[in-house]
């Protein structure tokens, strides 16, 4: 037995930094993404606690007390209780429908992002993986449907479907799939032609454990980053669809449909029927692309330090 | 003999290049002299990371941040280029300092043509007009071996090989008949029969035209053919330099000794090599006392502290308590 | 007397790569734009035989097709003609069962000591996956066949649960010289296995291949552009140029006195530390494109002794002493 040779001395001896401890250190280094994030879990933490946290229940009608409609921000109620961002026209405190409207949209975007990164990764990999015909189908859909607005797409789907938040989902997946198979697709792409993935077929390790052990794990990083943009696309679009009447009914409405809502009395000088809700939709999206930036740059080895 | 009767071209006194970074400070060039004469080539080897390039970045002034040269003098042909006010240090760089890079589209744009870029290379610096530029560039391909140069200034970089692409960088960096070149690795990438051909051209540059250059490698071989002088670097300093014959003959450093023992030609065949035991330290935990410690056999209490310069034999600066002066051969 | 059969064997092995046309190009062609598929001859009709124990060492420029001929040795890359036999057998013939475990007998060693070692794996995972998966090791041995695995290669077993980015270059090209032997192979592929590292590190892999032959009685194949390298470690030597093997000879005899103009060439130009301040003499012309070989011998526009018939007619690989084979047509003349 030979004694193993002194090549053995701790390779990082220095500072010890996991790898995730370096992708935690790079991240924060962004005053504006670590703000982003701040920002970012605000909301979530609004959105889970909505119930909770909000003054009202602005789904529960018979709270509502149409004396109370489209008063200014800072008014008190009938029973004493201030209405801190104004009232809608059914009474309705803002602030809480916010609140829920945050809870509603988050829901649908992240549902929505959520199955169609599975069903995308899924094309993705197989186009990428088997190559000639099955490809060369997957991605001319794939081609085909990013060349349309995805708005145009959404809303022919949703004209065929109906209105409800099953559908609404069904019809952001349709639109984002085809976001998740081709930059899944393009990674695989790079990370088959590696030599760890040819060891791998030397070891005979068959297919299906080659894609889905070596291949899809080492896929993941960009597929994060096209994520978060895509949450933040998926809630932008929902709060379109529903600000122009296709989306969510009015008894639980989104963000959208809040904006949409308020928008006949913004003329009128009832600003904050619209504008708030139009505020923490700007701060849901910003927030979001901030984070999703930084990632990208940080999972990014190219950039690394 | 290093010096003799020319000036030197290019003197590095005490050079230090940290970069500062979020782990620490990496000194990536601490405390580095040399002299580089006219019509001499003076080999720079060492392991990977052992701060070569950098030593040739902050002589032609391209140290990016978290990088700085914190110390240290580096005089052409007798002007310290930190003191001279920029745009004269950046003019003196572009025109009379080049450097050549391992990967030649480092120099090359890829979307212009090859005498676009040319011209445009010597216009930067001088003021002829466009035949003239032209003229030079023509003359400038010819001289380092490429066929037909008049057609090839009309092609674009991709349409060259990998030997060719390298030999127009060298063609640009000769554009201004430069009197420092510093090739870094430029022939790495390239196959065997290529290298020969530019260290050829190199070799032929230095003779007829004096030009003094600082050749770059991890590959002893090359220096032993090329150079006159050589410097062995390990973790960012010097730690043995004399000329080629002396140091690949006698080598009094460790390390450079077990540089050379490893060489499978100094080898008898099948036999295991000589070798270094450990691995190149990283310069963030960089042992205390000499940085060759871990590795080195000879070392005891007396290496606990960084050694200096010395001198135990003429003109042969090396830095370690216990040079290997007993062998000879 | 019959010969011994070789261990492995290449029949006429050739391996085209072909960049087929997209729908642009074929659109292009339509209107006569006449773009053509583009056709490399990675490998052409190469035969290669290699015996029990041995160290054949293969050579060549960048681009003549080493690496590809070694992934059709170790079963990465199917050849498009030509047959592979283990043991004077047809591995396509085999039963599937069997050509899977001849398969694990010729394992590859790669170049990138980064790329070669998947980044998400722990290193217990990377050299241990395969024997499992194949049902090698018993789940209870599992533990010490790993730690006996790691040992061999001068690894420390406290490593195991560690990722490569944790390790060092020379490290990690031990990691990818365990996890090919965990499956008990009789050869090894080495595909520029030091390139990467340092030559103060060079020197340990290099002795850890040697030391491994000894124990394990491996045969190697072993890929390297570094001639020194080569010389020091082959018992024999193959120079490729363009797909085609010029030269086999054993090292000694090669290295004393090359037979084809280019292994001369390529032998003239090696660095070595004994010269100094040498007067190169370049080899003329350029490495010509792989995707547009030269008519003939595809040497001829560089070869100082080019004739008319080199230009027409492609040389044979013919045995011209024992034990020597050479491609050209200067042999003929004798
Ligand atoms: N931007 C940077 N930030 C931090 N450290 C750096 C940076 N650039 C270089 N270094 C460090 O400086 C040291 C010297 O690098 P240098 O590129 O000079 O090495 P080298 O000798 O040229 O090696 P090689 O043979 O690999 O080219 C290295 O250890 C490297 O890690
Ligand atoms: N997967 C592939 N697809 C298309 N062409 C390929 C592929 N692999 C190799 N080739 C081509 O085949 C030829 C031989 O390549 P190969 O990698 O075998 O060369 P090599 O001798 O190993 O070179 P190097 O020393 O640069 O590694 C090259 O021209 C290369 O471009
Ligand atoms: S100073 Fe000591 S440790 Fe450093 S090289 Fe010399 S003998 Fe070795
Ligand atoms: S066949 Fe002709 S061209 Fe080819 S190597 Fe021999 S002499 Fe040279
Ligand atoms: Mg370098
Ligand atoms: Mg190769």
């Amino acid at each position: 037995m030979t004694a193993p040779d002194t090549a053995l001395e701790p390779a990082l001896a220095a500072k010890p930094q996991t790898p995730f401890q370096r992708f935690l250190a790079d991240f924060f280094d962004s005053k504006i993404a670590t703000a982003g994030l701040v920002v970012l879990a605000i909301i979530l933490f609004v959105a889970i606690f909505a119930p909770w946290i909000s003054p009202q229940n602005p789904y529960d009608l018979s709270k509502l007390d149409i004396m109370d409609g489209r008063l200014e921000p800072g008014t008190k109620s009938m029973d004493g209780k201030p209405f801190l961002l104004g009232t809608d026209d059914q009474g309705r405190d803002m602030l809480s429908a916010i609140f829920y409207g945050l809870r509603t949209s988050l829901a649908v975007g992240v549902t929505a992002s959520f199955c169609a990164m599975i069903l995308g990764m899924t094309m993705g990999l197989t186009a990428a993986y088997f190559g000639g015909l099955v490809e060369t189908i997957i991605m001319r859909i794939v081609d085909i449907q990013l060349s349309f607005p995805s708005i145009l797409i959404a809303l022919i789907l949703l004209a065929v479907l109906g209105q409800g938040v099953d559908k609404i989902i069904i019809a952001l997946i349709a639109v984002q799939w085809a976001y998740y198979a081709r930059t899944t697709r393009g990674t695989a792409l790079v990370e088959r032609r590696k030599e760890y993935i040819e060891a791998a077929q030397c070891l005979a390790l068959g297919d299906r454990r080659v894609v889905f052990r070596h291949l899809f794990p080492n896929c993941l990083p960009p597929i994060i980053v096209v994520n978060t943009v895509l949450i933040a696309n998926a809630i932008a679009l929902e709060a379109t669809l529903s600000f122009l009447g296709l989306g969510l009914p009015i008894t639980e409405p989104s963000l959208g449909l809040l904006i949409a809502n308020g928008f006949t009395y913004l003329l009128s000088g009832k600003y904050w029927i619209s504008f708030f809700p139009g505020v923490a939709l700007l701060f849901t999206i910003v927030s979001i692309n901030l984070v999703g930036d930084q990632l990208r740059d940080v999972l990014n080895p190219r950039l690394q330090k | 003999m290093t010096g003799g009767s020319d000036a030197p071209t290019l003197v590095v006194e005490n050079l230090r290049t940290h970069f500062f970074t979020r782990a620490g400070v990496v000194k990536a060039v601490d405390d580095v002299s040399f002299t580089v004469t006219k019509g001499r080539i003076l080999g720079l080897v060492g392991e990977s990371g052992s701060g070569k390039s950098i030593t040739g970045f902050s002589i032609i002034g391209l140290v990016d941040p978290p990088g700085r040269v914190v110390e240290g003098r580096i005089l052409f042909q007798g002007r310290d280029l930190a003191s001279l006010a920029e745009n004269e240090a950046r003019k003196l760089r572009g025109s009379r300092i080049a450097m050549i890079f391992q990967d030649p589209m480092m120099t090359l744009n890829p979307v212009l043509r090859i005498d676009t870029q040319m011209i445009e290379a010597v216009q930067a610096h001088e003021p002829v007009d466009r035949e003239t530029a032209r003229q030079r560039a023509r003359d400038a391909l010819g001289k380092v071996g490429i066929p037909s140069p008049d057609e090839r200034l009309k092609a674009y970089p991709h349409q060259f090989s990998g030997g060719m692409r390298q030999r127009v960088a060298i063609a640009t960096a000769l554009l201004h008949r430069p009197e420092l070149i510093i090739c870094d690795e430029p022939t790495t990438a390239l196959d065997v029969t290529i290298q020969g051909q530019i260290l050829y051209e190199m070799q032929k540059l230095c003779r007829d035209s004096g030009t003094a250059l600082i050749w770059i490698t991890h590959d002893l071989s090359v220096i032993a053919g090329l150079a006159d002088e050589v410097c062995v670097m390990y973790a960012g300093r010097i730690v043995e330099a004399g000329t080629v014959d002396e140091v690949l003959d006698r080598p009094l450093h460790p390390y450079t000794l077990g540089l050379i023992g490893s060489v499978p030609s100094r080898n008898v065949r099948g036999r295991p090599l000589a070798q270094i035991p450990g691995m190149t330290p990283s310069l963030l935990s960089l042992p205390p006392g000499c940085a060759f410690r871990t590795r080195c056999e000879r070392a005891d209490a007396a290496c606990m502290e960084a050694p200096a310069i010395t001198l135990p034999l003429a003109n042969r600066p090396i830095r370690c308590v216990h040079p290997n002066l007993a062998a000879s051969s | 007397m019959n010969p011994p059969v070789p261990m492995l064997e290449l029949r006429q092995v050739s391996k085209r790569f072909v960049k087929r046309l997209d729908t642009a190009a074929k659109l292009g062609n339509f209107f006569g734009a006449g773009m053509r598929e583009e056709v490399v001859h990675a490998v052409d009709k190469v035969s290669l035989a290699i015996n029990p124990g041995e160290v054949v060492g293969l050579v060549g420029e960048s681009g003549c097709g080493k690496s590809t001929l070694g992934r059709i040795v170790a079963g990465i890359h199917q050849a498009n003609e030509g047959e592979r036999l283990w043991h004077g057998r047809v591995i396509a013939d085999m039963p599937a069962a069997e050509a899977r475990a001849t398969e694990l007998k010729i394992q590859m060693i790669f170049q990138d000591p980064f790329a070669s070692l998947n980044p998400r794996m722990r290193v217990a995972d990377i050299i241990g996956e395969a024997p499992v998966v194949h049902g090698m090791v018993k789940l209870d041995e599992f533990d010490d066949y790993l730690d006996q695995t790691m040992r061999r290669v001068g690894l420390d077993p406290g490593f195991k649960r560690r990722y490569p980015h944790q390790f060092s270059g020379g490290q990690r090209a031990r990691i990818g010289i365990a996890r090919a032997l965990a499956v008990k192979p009789e050869f090894l592929v080495c595909d520029e296995a030091v390139a990467a590292l340092d030559v103060s590190i060079q020197a340990q892999v290099l002795n850890l291949f040697m030391k491994l032959r000894a124990d394990l009685s491996l045969t190697y194949l072993f890929i390297s552009h570094d001639l020194g390298v080569v010389e020091h470690l082959s018992d024999r030597v193959v120079i490729m140029y363009l797909g085609r093997v010029v030269e086999i000879a054993p090292a000694d005899d090669l290295f004393r006195g090359p037979n084809h103009p280019y292994a001369q060439a390529l032998l003239a130009e090696v660095p070595r530390l004994e010269t100094r301040r040498r007067r190169f003499e370049p080899v003329k012309g350029e490495i010509p494109s792989p995707l547009d070989p030269p008519t003939g011998c595809h040497f001829h526009p560089r070869c100082p002794h080019a004739t008319e018939r080199c230009k027409r007619e492609a040389p044979v690989l013919r045995e011209i002493a024992p034990q020597r084979w050479s491609a050209c047509h200067l042999n003929d003349a004798t």
